[in-house]
């Protein structure tokens, strides 16, 4: 059985769930449009003078 | 290794990139043991099971104070030490302590229904804290209406060292006004006044979504550094088409 104010309890930890999905998700989603830019850009030939190995993993 | 060798874009990228995905497998773990402890926790004896909202409320509070003093301190490494990295940590953090101070009003507003019969009232607490929220929204609509970033940089992290003033109004305002939100019962003088069986679960729940920030605030760093890398690739590769 359901306790008193369930729909309150229910709605702040769903809603919370979803607001950081979405935000976990954006942080993500523009992660890889920048890493896929500069790939573009370095597949052009166009380098930082001091790359090397330096993009982290 | 020192900490300024660690403020340096290139070894921070790689340090990062290696702590990452152990820091994010143990948000991941402290996170769902929170998530159990707080489902088992006992109920209180006056607010029924609508304490747990207590679980992602009170660390959504204080996730929002501890990033907009972070803020303030990344400001200071910006107006001071003109450190590249302070700037880049400060832009990071604004979006994610944004999203903190909202869920801190909104998990707010849906535990104060059932117990005081409102979602909102105009008290220093709660007033304060949507201040604190305005802030943060004022931190990114500055940066995105000043075209140079270093002048960007500037404008926000002095707006975050003025609005700095506003976290311990926030963390006092219970205890210089009258407020119908309750005073603090975990950090006060004294100890805290929370059982140990709903106290556990509490620290649990703050140490996985600190964990959480911290991941998301190195996962947004690493990106701005990126996207830095890519402005100034850019330039170089319009300067010399130009020259072409």
């Amino acid at each position: 059985m359901l306790p008193d104010h369930a729909a309150f309890i229910i709605a702040a930890f769903a809603g919370s769930a979803l607001v950081i999905g979405a935000l976990i998700g954006w942080i993500l989603l523009d992660g890889r449009a920048v890493r896929r830019s500069l790939d573009a850009m370095e597949a052009r030939g166009v380098r930082r003078r001091s790359d090397r190995t330096e993009r982290g993993s | 290794m020192g900490l300024m060798d660690l403020a340096n874009p290139t070894r921070f990228l790689a340090l990062s990139g290696r702590l990452l995905p152990w820091l994010a497998g143990l948000t991941a773990l402290t996170l769902a043991l929170a998530f159990v402890l707080a489902i088992r926790a006992p109920a209180d004896y006056q607010q029924g099971e609508t304490v747990k909202i207590m679980y992602i409320h009170v660390p959504f509070a204080w996730l929002a104070m501890m990033g907009y003093t972070l803020l303030a301190l990344s400001a200071l490494g910006i107006l001071v030490w003109r450190h590249p990295l302070a700037d880049v940590a400060h832009k990071a953090l604004a979006p994610i302590g944004a999203v903190f101070a909202f869920l801190c009003l909104f998990t707010g507003s849906l535990w104060g229904r059932p117990m005081w019969g409102t979602y909102w009232v105009w008290d220093a607490r709660l007033t304060s804290m949507l201040v604190l929220l305005l802030l943060y929204l004022g931190l990114l609509a500055l940066r995105s209406a000043i075209e140079d970033p270093n002048q960007a940089g500037r404008a926000a992290a002095v707006l975050s060292l003025v609005g700095f003033v506003n976290v311990p109004i926030v963390k006092f305002s219970v205890d210089w006004w009258n407020t119908l939100h309750q005073p603090a019962s975990v950090f006060r003088m004294g100890g805290s006044t929370i059982d140990p069986s709903l106290l556990w679960p509490l620290i649990a729940s703050a140490v996985g979504f600190t964990l959480l920030m911290l991941t998301l605030h190195m996962m947004a760093m690493r990106t701005e550094i990126l996207r830095r890398r890519l402005r100034s690739l850019e330039a170089r590769a319009a300067a010399e088409a130009a020259f072409a």
